[in-house]
């Protein structure tokens, strides 16, 4: 490859370990050195990556959470530009800021299209393993250069721009990443196993209605619990859809699997576990409460879970 | 016939479930689980650090796809870029938070239908233009907007952009939820042609873009009952 995703790794590995020398330079913080260290640790994993051994890593994630856990992870000050200054600067640049912000969905989008199968001298041009990563790492670059021309600022100050959002989220960046490592650990331990025999044992499907519920709503619950639909899908297929829907029942199995993943996904809204969805966005909008986008979402999915039940019950011959 | 299966590691499960409710914090929930979760399986120390290290490596991707976009966003917030938009949206008579948010629900879940699923996100489409212009046609109608409707706009705002997404890139025939699902059922002996797995996902797509709109339709009438108290 001549774009790989290691090089997107070393360039947020730079990000990271820049807020960390930031954070320490920053007296306003009232705990600068914990959040310092906090961020050069992040940063190690990044710049290291697979050259880490691994029980270094695990020692590092642990350290890590302790820091965030105990209040050890907090924001520095940050020096925007005067509510009027800003108010000029948008009236004359105008109808441009909106330029770069588009850059970024419209290079991801060009290049993971066409350019996914484009090769020189017999090396992909980008990762095909991670090629919407890729192109979307091209699309920032590409978008913080257009910033950077557009707004005559040097990309250092993009930096401490990154600083001010990172600082925003806070702990909360980190969470979704631990959260996926928990997922990995409980495939390990084969908690799946556990909750799928829990399912089957104690629960009489007789009932051609029960049997559909079960299975939708064990799809939601356990997606609940994992914080991931991919997770939920073979313990709950293999547990209810396949031997009670498809062979007990004779259910159609492409409805069976496609209904099984958007119940799922119903749980998915409901569930702190899937962090990248639920809680980074309310501590990126800086709402006060850090379940409320769960909130807004629960009177969306607890009717769409009940719509999939249905769905399946009645098309299931189809 | 199911004595093999260790039910122990559950107490992980139950750990998160008591945490959160607990109010505790997360980070500290999870850690504790996974240590739980490590014992539970009859993991020594080592062992379980080894897999939770590989496991955090491994997963670097995931964040990344929030911090790449950071700079550029965040000088062009600097220069003006959320004011710009919260102006703009302000100047069209028609637009209402509600509309404009079913407007964005539409685009959302038909572009990831299509499989263009990054064109949207949560830090680079939701926090610089879908939740202010959210913010922007709501104040522009109810100047005196309350805090607590502010950010119950911005969270339905964040909602949408994941509604519209998860139920719209299911019914995209490459997607890799499609594939893992074939991949399960060929391990059952069950051939699925991929393209009915993607069409028997339309009902439910179309019923998510009911149920969510008409709540965003609703959202509308809150926001005006709110000025008014």
């Amino acid at each position: 490859m001549i774009l790989a995703v290691d090089l997107f790794y070393w360039l947020i590995g730079l990000l990271l370990a820049g807020v960390a020398i930031m954070a320490a330079r920053d007296p306003s913080n009232p705990r600068r050195w914990s959040t310092a260290l906090f961020w050069a640790l992040y940063a190690a994993l990044y710049l290291a990556g697979e050259a880490m051994p691994p029980v270094g890593a695990g020692a590092m994630m642990i350290l890590m959470a302790l820091i965030a856990g105990f209040g050890g992870v907090r924001a520095g000050g940050h020096l925007s530009l005067a509510g009027a200054a800003r108010a000029a600067s948008a009236r004359r640049l105008g109808h441009w800021l909106f330029l770069p912000a588009l850059v970024i969905p419209f290079v991801t989008i060009v290049f993971s299209t066409l350019l996914r199968d484009v090769r020189i001298d017999a090396r992909f041009l980008l990762d095909p393993k991670n090629l919407t990563l890729v192109s979307l790492g091209c699309g920032a670059v590409a978008a913080l250069a257009v910033a950077c021309w557009l707004t005559r600022a040097s990309p250092l100050q993009g930096a401490r721009e990154a600083r001010r959002l990172i600082d925003a989220i806070g702990w909360a960046l980190v969470l979704p990443h631990m959260l996926a490592v928990l997922g990995l650990l409980f495939a390990e331990a084969g908690v799946g196993k556990a909750v799928a025999h829990v399912v089957t044992d104690y629960i009489n499907m007789d009932s051609r209605f029960v049997a559909v519920a079960v299975y939708c709503i064990g799809m939601a619950l356990f997606t609940v619990v994992m914080g991931n639909g991919f997770a939920a899908f073979p313990v709950m297929a293999g547990g209810v859809g396949i031997p009670v829907l498809v062979h007990r029942y004779g259910a159609n199995a492409a409805l069976m699997a496609a209904i099984g993943m958007f119940s799922a996904y119903c749980g998915t809204l409901m569930t702190p576990m899937a962090a990248n969805f639920n809680i980074v966005p309310a501590a990126l909008l800086e709402l006060p409460d850090r379940n409320a986008v769960i909130k807004a979402q629960m009177p969306t999915a607890l009717p769409l879970l009940a719509a999939n039940i249905l769905l399946l019950y009645f098309l299931m011959y189809q | 016939m199911h004595t093999a299966v260790n039910l122990w590691p559950l107490l992980g499960v139950a750990v998160i479930v008591v945490g959160f409710l607990l109010r505790a914090h997360p980070v500290l929930v999870v850690v504790v689980a996974c240590a739980v979760t490590g014992f539970a399986a009859a993991m020594d120390v080592e062992h379980l650090l080894g897999s939770l290290g590989a496991a955090f490596i491994k997963t670097r991707n995931l964040p990344l796809i929030y911090l790449l976009p950071l700079a550029a966003i965040g000088l062009l917030e600097r220069f003006g870029l959320r004011e710009h938009a919260q102006a703009g949206v302000a100047r069209i008579a028609a637009a209402t938070t509600g509309r404009l948010l079913i407007v964005y629900l539409f685009v959302r879940e038909g572009s990831a239908a299509l499989g263009l699923t990054s064109l949207g996100g949560q830090a680079s489409m939701v926090r610089p233009l879908v939740a202010p212009m959210a913010e922007g046609a709501a104040e522009a109608r109810y100047p005196a907007l309350s805090d607590r409707m502010r950010h119950r706009i911005r969270a339905m705002a964040a909602a949408t952009d994941n509604v519209g997404l998860f139920f719209g890139e299911d019914i995209f025939v490459a997607f890799g939820a499609i594939l893992l699902m074939q991949t399960i059922l060929r391990a059952e002996g069950i051939e699925v042609d991929p393209l009915h797995m993607a069409l028997w996902g339309i009902p439910t797509a179309v019923s998510a873009f009911i149920i969510h709109a008409w709540r965003l339709h609703r959202l509308d009438d809150a926001i005006g009952r709110d000025a008014i108290e």
